[in-house]
């Protein structure tokens, strides 16, 4: 049989569900006897390749890239994974959606810097209005919540994934 | 004597007294009503609607916090259609204000987190409402969080009916309602507060806690309230 494809990305994110991820320890042993992860941080590859089985997705939409990256990532894989409670609710990052951005931007980069005050707009994608949870931007299919979540919560639902069931996560997890 | 009544709750015949609730009768026959605003010790307001209950020959939902039991009354507790609506309310509960729960001092202490993982709420399906609330720091000891307020009414109850000070109320209407102290005076200028903290143990969520504690540190002692009032009616 031929092994399946796991892709994994971070949105806005604090890596924290990839290190949680990184925690199942030998876990990963089984998932990678079933499974290749062939796009993410954790690898080298440069673009989300066709026929990913599994995508998990940290963070939550912040941004253009945010966004790109996510339909990017839907168009390409069977399952989608809303990894973390800044992907499922939009969490920390979503802390901002009360204050419009410019003010949010001139707050931080110039009311707030003590050198070369001034708003980057060179090389940094542009901000989105609120940052969103992963399923107002994309469809999802699974929602893992945690922040992060449990390195046996993600084994758990990598597990029956890609054994071809539905992972029932139901009561198991918690926000936060 | 109070009068005894039989009740049925989902189908099973209780001996009840007149004058208890159906949520009362339930919780000593150990039935699982889920509840919010109820809190032992305390009225009730009905004001969550997370308790809402199925009642044959009523053709609409009854809250069990509020509704006092009668005879013959039969009830259903958990119906798919009561346990969607369940769901439909606590996502409600988390979209109207700042739930952000990495970051909160009640996180894994908290009944509304707690709520929301027992009926499956993996994640909302509504658009969250993102408004921008105060956090009321005046007060030496305590603080009120907004973001995380649910507008349950049990500090206001039990601010008024169990230390008599009556400091809190609820101001405004709708989704512009907001806990205020003392006609809005700010909680550490309300000249009435005894600082007694009752009322911070009483609250559900994190939107009341005490000074000084991190995430997931603040823990209440809600059953320590709750026994004040039946301690003085044993009186
Ligand atoms: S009050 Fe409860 S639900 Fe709200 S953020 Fe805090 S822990 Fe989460
Ligand atoms: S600390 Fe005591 S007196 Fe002050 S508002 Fe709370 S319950 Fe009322
Ligand atoms: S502060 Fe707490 S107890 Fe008071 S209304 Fe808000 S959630 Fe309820
Ligand atoms: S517990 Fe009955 S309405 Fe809140």
């Amino acid at each position: 049989m031929d092994k399946l494809k796991i892709g994994t990305c971070w949105l806005d994110g604090c890596s924290g569900c990839h290190m949680s991820l990184l925690d199942i320890d030998e876990g990963i042993v089984a998932v990678l006897n079933k499974a290749d992860i062939v796009f993410g941080p954790l690898v080298d590859a440069q673009e989300w390749p066709d026929g990913v089985d599994v995508a998990l997705i940290e963070g939550a939409v912040s941004n253009q890239d945010d966004l790109k990256l996510a339909q990017t990532a839907r168009a390409h894989s069977k399952v989608v994974v809303a990894l973390g409670d800044c992907a499922v609710t939009g969490n920390v990052p979503s802390l901002r959606n009360g204050i419009p951005v410019r003010k949010l931007l001139e707050r931080v980069y110039v009311e707030g810097a003590t050198v070369r005050p001034g708003v980057p707009t060179d090389g940094v994608p542009t901000l989105l209005k609120q940052a969103e949870p992963l399923h107002s931007a994309i469809e999802v299919d699974v929602y893992v919540p945690g922040c992060p979540p449990k390195p046996n919560s993600i084994l758990l639902v990598l597990n029956e994934l890609l054994e071809g069931r539905e992972p029932d996560v139901g009561s198991k997890l918690r926000f936060g | 004597m109070t009068e005894k009544v039989k009740i049925r709750i989902d189908g099973e015949v209780i001996a009840a007294s007149a004058g208890q609730t159906i949520l009362e009768v339930a919780r000593a026959n150990n039935k699982y009503i889920p509840a919010l605003c109820y809190m032992e010790g305390l009225s009730a307001v009905g004001a969550c609607r997370l308790c809402m209950v199925e009642v044959s020959g009523v053709g609409r939902l009854l809250p069990a916090c509020t509704t006092p039991v009668q005879e013959g009354l039969a009830v259903a507790t958990s119906s798919p259609q009561l346990q969607s609506y369940r769901k439909i309310t606590l996502e409600l509960l988390l979209v109207e204000r700042n739930h952000v729960c990495a970051v909160c001092v009640s996180s894994g202490h908290c009944e509304l987190q707690a709520l929301a993982q027992d009926h499956g709420v993996t994640h909302v399906r509504y658009p969250y409402n993102y408004p921008r609330l105060t956090v009321d720091t005046t007060h030496p000891r305590y603080v009120l969080d907004h973001n995380r307020c649910v507008l349950c009414s049990r500090c206001v109850r039990t601010c008024a009916e169990i230390e008599g000070a009556h400091v809190w109320d609820i101001a405004g209407r709708g989704i512009r309602s907001r806990l205020v102290s003392e006609l809005q005076r700010p909680w550490g200028e309300a000249t009435t507060c005894t600082s007694c903290g009752k009322c911070v143990q009483a609250c559900p969520t994190g939107a009341m806690a005490e000074k000084g504690w991190g995430v997931e540190e603040m823990t209440k002692k809600r059953a320590a309230v709750s026994r004040l009032t039946s301690m003085r009616e044993g009186q």
